[in-house]
């Protein structure tokens, strides 16, 4: 880094510091501010003045004061150490804040990223004189019992290791190999630097055919996201985006799981701290924090960090991603950082188009959603990053600015219903409002499961739709007025309500619901549907079916059978089967 | 402390709405505080907006009613407003800037503190989880409040979200332990009676005394309301966590403190989001409502209840929308109710506690709590469903079974809702109250609790005879009469 000469303040309002004598500094250059150096970020030069956006609460900051650049962007480093851990905005690890003493975060705090003096168990998977590129495996570290950390070799580094070392501990600084390379020869360390506002780079884009399995029976059998898709949840307050990020966080079947708390409250954070060591993986029975990152930057943090943590939060998906893991991203949520840009474009002047936000949100949208997808990364291993954004539109109203652009760049939409969720029907996903583009491309995944999925799926659709028109109807007349056959679609609907939409997230055995669960409690329920209609279009009154002890049983099951118990869901199937046969004989 | 802190700037160049431009300045800080005195030489307390090398934009907290650009000096004094903050200060009556208005002397012995506090690491959060009795079935049953929670009252002109407040302090207990709430009241911009009605309360449940009151009614500049509630704050997170203390924090009425924030934006030429609300209005907001909590390392808590108005009973107004989105919940007045004459009228569907599930259930309050809660929000769901039918076929032509959930809608409003300003309930109470009025329902309907809480908590009532006629639904004879206790 060359250094230039410091720049001089020149005026403050707010967030948006306007400094002068700085020629020669980069677009997005951080820069240190005033005699607490508070850390700063150019995003407009003008002649040999620029302007400034800084991160922390400028109180005290006065004109006159130095500037320092830095001659980089920001940039976060990436290595061993990032499971687990808690970042603000700027990756300053709030763990090692805590640890200080302070339950404050004071301004112009600097702390480490990566616990420096933690030493890791290294093995070498490289040997000397192999041929290495940027994304080259050359060694891992097994840094949770649930994570092995691949070290690779940094993007724009090609040549041959001139040397490794073997076996053993080190620390984050230890320079592990050198590559000789045609411009030199390069050390390489156990972590990396990455620029947060630059997507990694990856080989090839692919097509995603398997779903992101999330053990929420309303997502997985009725909207389906794929692995490397983006979806967004808009709701208004009380509706449970939260919520639905934190059941997803827990659940779903990414390796990784990166959480950026966004402009959000301070306990959601300390809650996923205090409950995700507690709860364990479905699937390796091991403690969920060994597979997750947490980026917070509550909502009383300094809103220029607030817009920067979208993008600390992606970057590290991207390079776990870049390892050939499948990771899911939670940003909850994305219209605080959509205020954050609205705020300071308001202070840098900007022209506003839609309700004072700034034109280029629409660009910064795609540009987030984008980094999401299955690639193949540079190493040849398939990873994938999952997106899933929270929306808090004004008023719960979906027509305003950042849900209607987010819905451009999603393919899944999965809305949250106010009626539903004081109704305290939980998610609150609403079935005629959300929509999945996947559907097609996870269907052959779901089809080896049960070949008839598909097409159960479709019918529980149509069963709520026409419950919904029937709905119109019964709200002027009753349901009394209504043939058994249509009141037969209403007890159906408030069947798949009970047993299978609504999920209690606190419940131990609901909260993941296994795919195997999530089809037999599907197919009782088509079985019901089915045979139940044609008993009654025999004669029989619906009042037989409504009383079928098996019914009962039914809406109880995502409680009482656990996931994994499929000789119960097959006996209560049976049990269905039975009554429904005894009513078929009477009424032949 | 700035070198220049002596100097007293006469270049004032312009005065406008509530803020002054001073010319010339130098060596003048983001957010400092600044000393305005006018030609005939009353002081103002104001505080720098913005600055650059030649000028500095100064909010005048007291208003600029009186100011001239010739005659008027301000000294910058260097730092932010600090509040020196001490256990003393209990008992006591402040302005919106924390000076004594009781007319008793200044406190002693405070340690200064910046009045916009700092943001709590999420790290170092102790997680909310003790359930805190308030006495109100709709509250502790449905609604439970959690120490160190932020629960907003939505309310709407007229409705009675002072003397639900005024009961909360007064009945606020913990279970397990015998500690009393230390009470902080921060008044801004309401009317002189409002708070009267505060202190007479505060002062018959015998709380005053370890109390502190910050009042900025609405006589007082707009712009001092800004500083009121973080005033209140300041000396909230000394108590809680410095002294260890269990604090409650009632700021009324955050409608107007919005106002006063729309007011200074305006003034300043700021592009307005919604309703004319400056664009940091979210921002703005959190920094009050998320001093709320506990942290690991004190024992002590800060509670939040903020009351707000909404305009025109619009829930989806700013003011509230964008607090719901920041609260961990709300409590929301209904006017329906109110009409019905229901206290407290806690409309049943969209008031919610976000913190209630980590409050309640075994060892906290009793296991089939979270259960019966849900249930009777679901059932109450219904009601409001049949209720709409009925307006249109008519309660008569109502099933067996929808005339049971008619019958529960009333019940649960005129009897688990409804309660005395002075009944204070025990949760075990709200409990009971809460299944006796839950069994005017059949037991098939209820899937929210289960088996077992059914067959011990559950007591049929005498008239099951009318669910079995059921399915005669269309024989009128008696069909009405279903059961009376």
């Amino acid at each position: 880094m060359k250094t230039k000469q410091n720049g001089i303040v020149t005026r403050i309002n707010g967030p948006i510091v306007h400094a002068r004598n700085l020629a020669g500094v980069e677009m997005y250059e951080v820069v240190y501010v005033g005699s607490l150096e508070l850390v700063g970020e150019v995003v407009r030069i003008e002649n040999d003045r620029c302007v400034i956006q800084v991160y922390e609460d400028p109180t005290g900051v006065k004109p006159g004061e130095a500037v320092v650049p830095t001659g980089g962007p920001l940039s976060l480093t990436l290595g061993p150490g990032l499971i687990g851990n808690i970042y603000d905005g700027l990756q300053r690890s709030l763990t090692e804040i805590h640890n200080t003493g302070r339950a404050f975060i004071d301004r112009g705090l600097k702390v480490h990223s990566l616990p420096a003096d933690k030493t890791w168990p290294f093995k070498p998977l490289v040997a000397k004189g192999a041929r290495v590129s940027s994304g080259t495996i050359i060694g891992s570290v097994q840094e949770t019992p649930l994570i092995e950390h691949r070290i690779m070799i940094p993007p724009n580094v090609e040549g041959e290791i001139v040397d490794i070392v073997g076996r053993g501990e080190y620390d984050i600084e230890k320079v592990i190999a050198h590559v000789q390379t045609d411009a030199g020869t390069v050390e390489i360390k156990m972590y990396q630097k990455w620029p947060v506002r630059k997507p990694r780079p990856y080989k090839v884009r692919r097509r995603s055919d398997k779903p992101l399995v999330t053990g929420q029976r309303i997502i997985d059998t009725f909207f389906p996201i794929a692995k490397g898709g983006c979806a967004a949840i808009p709701g208004g307050f009380g509706t449970g985006k939260t919520m639905t990020q934190h059941a997803l966080a827990k659940w779903c079947d990414a390796q990784i799981i990166i959480y950026v708390g966004c402009g959000e409250r301070g306990n959601e954070m300390t809650e996923v701290l205090v409950d995700f060591p507690k709860l364990k993986d479905p699937r390796s029975g091991r403690s969920l924090m060994e597979r997750t990152t947490l980026v917070a930057n509550t909502s009383n943090m300094p809103v220029a960090a607030r817009e920067v943590s979208i993008y600390t939060g992606i970057t590290i998906a991207e390079y776990f991603r870049d390892m050939g893991y499948d990771v899911a991203l939670m940003a909850d949520s994305t219209s605080r950082w959509a205020e954050a840009l609205r705020e300071l474009s308001a202070r840098l002047e900007e022209m506003p188009v839609e309700e004072g936000f700034p034109a280029h949100l629409p660009s910064n949208l795609a540009g987030f959603y984008e980094r999401g997808g299955l690639v193949e990364t540079l190493n040849g291993r398939e990873g994938s990053i999952s997106i899933v954004g929270s929306v808090s539109p004004p008023g719960g109203d979906f027509s305003e600015p950042v849900t209607q652009h987010t819905k451009r760049f999603i393919r899944c939409f999965w809305a949250l219903d106010t009626t539903l969720a004081n109704a305290r029907h939980y998610p609150a996903i609403h079935w005629l409002t959300s929509y999945s583009e996947y559907i097609d491309d996870v269907s052959e995944w779901w089809r080896e499961r049960d070949p008839e999925w598909l097409a159960m799926r479709n019918t529980a659709m149509e069963i709520m739709q026409r419950e919904d028109k029937l709905q119109q109807i019964v709200k002027l007349v009753g349901p009394d007025v209504l043939p058994d056959s249509q009141k037969l679609i209403l007890l159906l609907a408030d069947i798949i309500k009970v047993a299978f939409l609504q999920q209690n997230a606190f419940d131990a055995t609901d909260m993941w619901c296994s795919p195997e669960k999530q089809t037999m409690i599907l197919k009782c329920i088509i079985m019901l549907w089915e045979r139940g209609g044609e008993v009654v279009s025999r004669g029989a009154p619906l009042r037989e079916v409504r009383n079928m002890a098996c019914v009962q049983e039914l809406m109880r099951a995502k409680n009482t059978i656990a996931s994994d118990d499929g000789k119960a869901l097959t006996a209560l199937y049976d049990r269905i089967d039975e009554e429904l046969r005894k009513i078929e004989e009477s009424y032949l | 402390m700035s070198d220049y802190s002596d100097l007293e700037y006469i270049s004032v160049s312009q005065v406008s709405g509530p803020l002054i431009v001073v010319d010339n300045i130098r060596n003048v800080g983001y957010n400092e505080l600044v000393e305005i005195r006018n030609s005939r030489g009353d002081l103002r307390l104001g505080q720098v907006l913005e600055v650059s090398e030649n000028h500095a934009i100064v909010q005048v907290l007291e208003g600029t009613s009186g100011l001239r650009t010739q005659g008027t000096s301000a000294r910058f004094l260097g730092k932010p407003l600090m509040l020196s903050v001490g256990k003393e200060m209990l008992g006591r009556v402040f302005d919106g800037i924390g000076r004594p208005i009781d007319g008793g002397p200044p406190p002693l012995h405070g340690t200064q503190r910046d009045i916009n506090g700092e943001p709590i690491n999420p790290c170092s959060r102790a997680y909310p989880r003790d359930f805190i009795q308030t006495g109100i079935s709709a509250i502790d049953g449905m609604n439970t409040l959690v120490r160190g929670q932020k629960l907003p009252i939505f309310s709407g002109s007229g409705l009675p979200h002072d003397r639900i407040a005024a009961q909360i302090a007064r009945q606020a207990k913990l279970l397990q332990e015998d500690v009393d709430f230390t009470i902080i009241f921060a008044a801004m911009g309401v009317k002189h009676d409002v708070a009267q009605f505060f202190i007479r309360s505060f002062e018959e449940s015998g709380v005053l005394g370890k109390s502190a009151l910050f009042l900025s009614l609405a006589s007082a500049p707009s712009i001092e309301r800004l500083m009121t509630s973080r005033s209140a704050l300041t000396l909230a997170e000394h108590l809680a966590f410095d002294e260890n203390m269990h604090v409650l924090v009632i700021m009324t009425d955050m409608t107007n403190y919005c106002e006063s924030l729309r007011e200074i934006g305006s003034a300043r030429g700021e592009i307005p989001a919604r309703k004319g609300y400056p664009g940091y209005l979210y921002s703005d907001l959190a920094s009050l409502y998320e001093r709320a909590g506990r942290i690991q390392s004190s024992s002590g808590s800060i509670t939040q209840m903020p009351i707000l108005t909404m305009p025109s009973d619009d829930i989806s107004h700013p003011v509230p929308d964008l607090t719901g989105y920041i609260t961990e919940g709300q409590i929301v007045l209904e006017r329906d109710l109110f009409q019905r004459s229901v206290y407290p009228p806690i409309a049943g569907l969209p008031s919610l506690s976000r913190l209630m599930k980590d409050g309640i259930g075994e060892g906290r309050t009793r296991a089939d709590h979270p259960h019966i809660a849900s249930q009777l929000f679901a059932c109450y769901s219904k009601v409001k469903q049949v209720r709409a039918l009925a307006a249109v076929i008519g309660e008569e032509e109502l099933s067996a079974l929808d005339k049971r959930y008619i019958k529960f809608g009333e019940e649960f409003e005129h009897r688990f809702l409804t309660q005395g300003e002075y009944e204070n309930r025990s949760i075990e109470q709200t409990l009971e109250i809460g299944w006796n009025v839950i069994t005017t329902l059949p037991r098939e309907e209820l899937h929210r609790v289960t088996e077992e809480e059914i067959d011990r908590y559950y007591k049929e009532r005498v008239a099951v005879e009318t669910l079995k006629s059921e399915e005669a639904e269309n024989n009128y004879s008696g069909g009405n009469d279903i059961e009376r206790e």
